[in-house]
């Protein structure tokens, strides 16, 4: 029997999809399946046309499916955009008995959506002790009348075959962005301050929810980013977070964090751009952006995770590193991962001590130190003399050349350090088919798909995790023996291929997709067939 | 632990800001050196904070406020203090003073009050007197100036005070009720400058130690040729933003 089904729930906005798609999600996740989410939404907040498609199957994939085995269409426009991707012997569930058995029973309009699950539910056999005991742990308003008419739904509809119940335990599901809030706070986040945009946003939601940090909503990017200098300043673990154009806001404090060698973590979730572009659709088209942020001679750390699991292992790494290093560290996100719902294995990051001053003589902030990295102190220890102006060793502000040179040379040490790091982690994965001479790179939430296709073709899959220092020993020990190089990433212009160029590695041929939308494996396969 | 430092002081002779250091001194004895944190802007005013010996962090243009505001969220126990100028705080980044004093942060902010941007050799700020004659309004800015303690009461601010550098104990008390102010605290030092707008005379001749009356926030509105009234205007306890977070 098939175990990989994929299926898409869409109305408009306020309709109640994106929670009739988590709905369901929970639902297969009970009945031992791997559940993945990919939502599409509009910039709006009523009308429009939202959809949700879930991907539940034995093995665990890492991205929907273009194709679904069910669409359950709380308005007739999805029924009319997505039934092109109906599958052979599929099923639409149109939202018309839905709503009827809502008016029935005097329930308000969005009910429709728990209607429509418990409908489903019953043609694929669920039992209803199973669906009602998730509905009522998932509906936080007006239980008794969801629950009527959800037992109303089903107890009407009849059963297409029963799914067969997997082994696999429940995991909890978390989105990239809660992965990603959850990681930092388990490396130490003290404190997180943001200003709203998508698709950033949610990290704020989360942590102002959780009250495990210090969230707060600044008036804008510039003012979060200075205020997590101030705190880390201060020796608190600091972390801000936005899109595009936010950190476009915030790269001149991205400088300031370089030379003042203070630790910050910043997560830029990619939108499609330039400038307000797509607001909530995906791309991948800040890496250059991102690895280049800030002016001056400096180097950061930015690590792009694939999914939630890795989002919590970066964001805690680069947590840790950024005060091991005392420099910002970058996590660069995007829609697809920060919005999309994983299957999630809990695991501990744990805070790693920073290099801290031994409160022996007189303390001197920017010590020069052989590997670079200066003890750290803070106010109220002693005078701790921090600025944005080249400096001596105390933090006074220095003009002449010696003072310059030997200050740029302590970070320069610095830079080196976080080079070999670098070497020492895990910067890369390697999936597929290990031995075979073609290879596809990837970053950041094309994984899902390219890992699928690659397992399926034979074909070795290269994922970058850091792009800055970039691992370029891990990356060239894994092309050994590769003779076609392919490339997949979301935007117009190659920009990996790019930043691979100047490390004398030639990309021979390139897959982008720039409508915005992610790879599905289906579109990804025969793009990779017809090289 | 001495206050002063050995950092050799690039300040014009006659500036009005070695009045605000000295004044400065003699407020860090009363407050105590470990737990005063400055923060500073760019401009000739943010060099004060390389001449005191204690913890400081130099932000960018515009961006000492947020940073203030970071430092104080994290340990509350410092007691942070913003040095600023006309041009950091009310062009480049009014939107941090506005916003800091709307959520009563409990930061001290000191504006150094020049009416220009002197490190950049002299250009009009929101401060300026319409006519000021600088580098890029060589026939004179075209722009009336704002009140920056209007602005300020407009936008919550719990203390407000204005005075004049050359009073350098009368500045100190300021400075040190200010800082003691639980709340968001905003002291405007008008502070000439010999080299490119020297308004000692002009000040000389107006400036008076007035009463507590927020009405005398708008006696001068920095167009007039009025008298000019010193003094903390605006006092007035109100929970601050780290006590309710």
């Amino acid at each position: 029997m098939k175990k990989d089904y994929s299926i898409l729930v869409g109305g408009q906005a306020g309709q109640g999809s994106r929670k009739a798609g988590l709905i369901i999600a929970k639902i297969f996740n009970c009945m031992g399946y791997n559940v993945f989410i990919h939502d599409d939404y509009q910039s709006l907040i009523k009308g429009g046309h939202n959809f949700s498609q879930i991907r539940a199957s034995q093995k665990e994939y890492l991205t929907h499916r273009k194709k679904a085995d069910f669409i359950l269409a709380l308005d007739n426009k999805t029924i009319e955009k997505h039934k092109v991707i109906l599958d052979k012997g599929g099923t639409i569930i149109s939202g018309e008995r839905s709503c009827e058995i809502v008016k029935e029973l005097n329930g308000s309009r969005i009910m429709g959506n728990i209607a429509m699950i418990a409908i489903f539910s019953k043609m694929i056999g669920i039992d209803w002790k199973m669906l009602s005991s998730i509905l009522k742990k998932e509906i936080s308003r007006d239980i008794e009348k969801n629950l009527e008419i959800a037992k109303k739904a089903y107890d009407e509809t009849k059963e297409l075959f029963k799914i067969e119940k997997l082994k696999d335990k429940a995991n909890p599901l978390l989105t990239g962005n809660e992965a990603i809030a959850l990681g930092a706070i388990d490396a130490g986040l003290d404190i997180y301050s943001a200003y709203p945009m998508t698709p950033a946003t949610s990290i704020l939601h989360y942590l102002a929810e959780k009250r495990k940090t210090i969230a707060s909503q600044a008036e804008n990017e510039i003012s979060a980013i200075q205020s997590i200098i101030g705190s880390a300043y201060a020796g608190k673990r600091s972390m801000t977070g936005t899109s595009g154009g936010g950190f476009a806001l915030m790269t001149e404090a991205i400088s300031f964090a370089s030379i003042a060698e203070i630790p910050i973590l910043v997560v830029n979730s990619q939108r499609a751009g330039p400038a307000s572009g797509v607001p909530t659709y995906s791309a991948q088209s800040d890496l250059l952006f991102t690895i280049n942020s800030g002016h001056g001679d400096i180097a950061r750390f930015v690590a792009s995770p694939g999914d939630a699991n890795e989002a919590y292992n970066l964001s805690g790494k680069l947590l840790n590193l950024a005060w091991k290093y005392q420099t910002p560290a970058i996590l660069l996100a995007d829609k697809e991962l920060s919005e999309s719902t994983y299957e999630f294995y809990p695991k501990k990051n744990k805070k790693e001590k920073e290099l801290l001053w031994n409160k022996k003589g007189d303390y001197k902030r920017y010590e020069i130190t052989k590997n670079g990295i200066s003890p750290l102190a803070y106010p109220g220890q002693t005078v701790v003399k921090s600025t944005s102006y080249e400096h001596d060793e105390y933090g006074y502000t220095v003009e002449d050349e010696q003072s310059i040179v030997a200050m740029q040379d302590k970070r320069l040490r610095k830079f080196k350090e976080m080079e070999k790091e670098i070497d020492k982690i895990e910067a890369i994965k390697v999936y597929g088919n290990k031995k075979s001479d073609k290879a596809i790179i990837c970053w950041g939430s094309t994984k899902g798909a390219v890992k699928e296709v690659a397992e399926n073709l034979g074909l070795k899959v290269i994922q970058v995790l850091f792009l800055q220092p970039l691992p370029i020993n891990q990356i060239k020990k894994q092309l050994k023996g590769v003779n076609k190089l392919i490339s997949v990433e979301c935007n117009s212009t190659g920009q990996l291929s790019i930043l691979l160029s100047q490390y004398g590695i030639k990309v021979d041929k390139q897959i982008l997709r720039y409508d915005m939308r992610p790879f599905t494996p289906e579109d990804l396969e025969i793009k990779l067939k017809k090289l | 632990m001495k206050i002063e430092t050995n950092y050799p002081n690039t300040w014009c002779p006659g500036c009005g800001n070695f009045g605000v250091l000295e004044s400065m001194k003699r407020a860090i004895k009363e407050l105590g050196q470990n737990n005063v944190v400055l923060v500073s802007d760019i401009g000739c005013n943010s060099k004060i904070v390389d001449y005191l010996n204690v913890s400081s962090i130099n932000s960018l243009h515009g961006r000492p406020i947020p940073t203030a505001s970071g430092i104080k969220i994290a340990n509350p126990e410092l007691k942070v203090i913003v040095f600023t100028g006309d041009g950091g705080s009310l062009n480049e980044g009014v939107s941090h003073l506005i916003h800091a004093a709307k959520k009563n942060t409990d930061i001290t902010v000191i504006m150094h009050n020049n009416r220009l941007f002197a490190l950049t050799t002299g250009q009009y700020t929101a401060v300026s007197p319409k006519g000021f004659k600088g580098k890029s309004t060589p026939y004179g800015s075209i722009e009336e100036p704002l009140n920056p303690l209007e602005l300020m009461k407009a936008s919550k601010a719990s203390f407000i005070g204005r005075t004049y550098s050359p009073k350098i104990d009368y500045t100190k008390d300021m400075i040190v009720e200010a800082v003691n102010h639980k709340g968001f605290s905003f002291v405007e030092i008008l502070q000439p400058c010999p080299s490119f707008f020297d308004t000692f005379k002009f000040y000389n001749e107006r400036v008076y130690e007035a009463p507590r009356d927020e009405k005398l926030i708008n006696e001068w509105d920095y167009i007039n040729e009025s008298k000019i009234p010193l003094g903390v205007f605006y006092k007035k306890e109100r929970p601050t933003y780290e006590d309710e977070v």
